[in-house]
């Protein structure tokens, strides 16, 4: 029983990896070989920076293919974080469009700048600090989780999912409803950091260690 | 809105150590950093900043080691400042588990370096930290200067126009002190933080001067801060994190509680 975190060169993987080794039993693995990523129960697919680079790093690191066969093994739950859940979609409008993963429909788009609150003062981009999460369709990762709670976020752009189905969790920022959990079958993916989002983090993450889609 | 104004604790680590007395209930080893970490945490704290004023180089190695026990331990986010000099002093930090880095010195030292930073980890894990002061006198028009070395060096640099400038370099945050506040418990510099919180499009952290939790509501209200910085009102445990939470938000404030 092993939860393999890939390491395609983006991102603070070490607090996602002990965080859940805090939540489960599992052994927690930060790697980048395939063999290994493939031997695991159950994988994380994190991502931070720019979407251009994860992209490309992914690509460099030969992981691409690999993380396309994930998400269509139905037997292998999947976790992607932040940039990880972009990732996933068709397309990004960063770094003047960038092609995706495509294993969901839809876009990932920028916040727009000119947002202001009630005061008319300006919202500031990244999002960045904690905010409700609605659920928007039940899941087995929100388990124990009120609809509401707050979950940390730091990013500029977001998803949008075209379908529906694949929106599990939505965030209000300034006039953009975000489709901040998204999935399908063994994916379940989220914008926000549940490795820093305190007690409602580690539920979820305690949760993906005992999904079994 | 939805977003929740932040309350970051701050510690002064040395050594690896918590210098400055922390006095509150429930704590064995004050000056643990992981205790003191995890103490706030229980608090509900937004996030936890670290400014490691550790003066020897040899002495770095017991911060990254902190860093690792206590993102071991807490699951929020942990900010280290304090001698970032280098892309391998970050690399360093962000690998042992902090998830945010703060620049202050080398930043107007070399404002090529915030760039390089933001470029190669992401502007969302770089933080510029800002020390600034009114330097305009009663009848003229309200300016604020850059100044490092705890306050005493200045650098000719209008606050206003470097904040703007550090954005524009990869800051992700800016981390604003009142350094004519600091330590003087009468509150921040409110025009200030409100001048340049209105000038760039990055969360602005307010800090300096805190003595009560109105100074931290006005923070927010009327400095338009996205959070607030505070060190010796929770260290001596006049009130507790949680406590400042619930006044701010009874203020009208949107908080996490």
């Amino acid at each position: 029983m092993t939860i393999a975190v890939i390491d395609y060169g983006m991102g603070n993987l070490h607090s996602v990896a002990k965080a859940l080794e805090h939540v489960g039993d599992e052994r927690v693995t930060i790697t980048r070989d395939a063999r290994a990523i493939k031997g695991a129960t159950r994988v994380v697919l994190p991502g931070q920076g720019a979407i251009r680079d994860c992209m490309g790093e992914l690509e460099r690191t030969q992981l691409k293919g690999l993380v396309n066969e994930l998400l269509t093994d139905a037997d292998k739950p999947l976790l992607g974080i932040c940039v990880g859940q972009q990732m996933l979609m068709s397309h990004s409008e960063e770094n003047g469009g960038v092609h995706c993963l495509d294993y969901l429909p839809g876009k990932v788009k920028r916040f727009d700048d000119t947002m202001t609150d009630d005061e008319g003062h300006r919202l500031k981009v990244p999002h960045m600090g904690w905010n409700r999460v609605d659920q928007h369709h039940m899941h087995p990762l929100w388990e124990g989780i009120a609809t509401g709670e707050r979950f940390y976020f730091v990013h500029s752009y977001f998803v949008s999912a075209e379908n529906d189905a694949h929106v599990f969790g939505t965030t209000r920022y300034g006039h953009h409803q975000a489709h901040i959990a998204t999935g399908r079958d063994a994916v379940f993916a989220v914008q926000f950091h549940p490795e820093k989002s305190a007690g409602v983090g580690l539920k979820l993450l305690e949760n993906f260690v005992h999904w079994a889609p | 809105m939805s977003l929740a104004k932040r309350i970051i604790p701050c510690l002064d680590v040395d050594r690896g150590r918590v210098v400055k007395g922390i006095n509150f209930v429930g704590i064995r080893d004050a000056g643990d950093p992981v205790e003191v970490a995890k103490s706030y945490n229980q608090q509900n704290a937004d996030e936890i900043t670290f400014l490691d004023i550790t003066a020897s180089h040899e002495g770095r190695g017991t911060t990254l080691d902190m860093v690792s026990r206590i993102a071991s331990e807490v699951f929020i986010p942990l900010t280290v400042g304090g001698g970032i000099r280098t892309c391998e002093d970050i690399r360093a930090l962000l690998n042992a588990g902090a998830d945010k880095v703060s620049i202050n010195t080398t930043a107007v030292t070399h404002p090529e370096f915030v760039r390089e930073a933001a470029e190669r980890f992401g502007s969302q894990c770089i933080v510029v930290a800002i020390d600034a002061k009114q330097v305009s006198t009663e009848d003229e028009p309200l300016k604020w200067e850059v100044f490092t070395h705890g306050g005493r060096k200045e650098t000719g640099l209008d606050a206003v126009d470097w904040a703007r400038k550090m954005v524009e370099y990869g800051a992700g945050e800016i981390l604003l002190t009142s350094m004519d506040r600091d330590g003087t418990r009468q509150g921040f510099n409110l025009p200030m933080t409100r001048a340049i919180s209105d000038a760039v499009s990055v969360p602005v952290i307010a800090s300096g001067g805190v003595g009560s939790l109105d100074d931290l509501v006005a923070g927010v209200k009327e400095g338009g801060a996205d959070a607030v910085l505070a060190a010796s009102i929770f260290h001596f445990g006049e009130h507790t994190v949680e406590d400042a939470k619930r006044y701010m938000a009874d203020q009208g404030i949107e908080m996490r509680l």
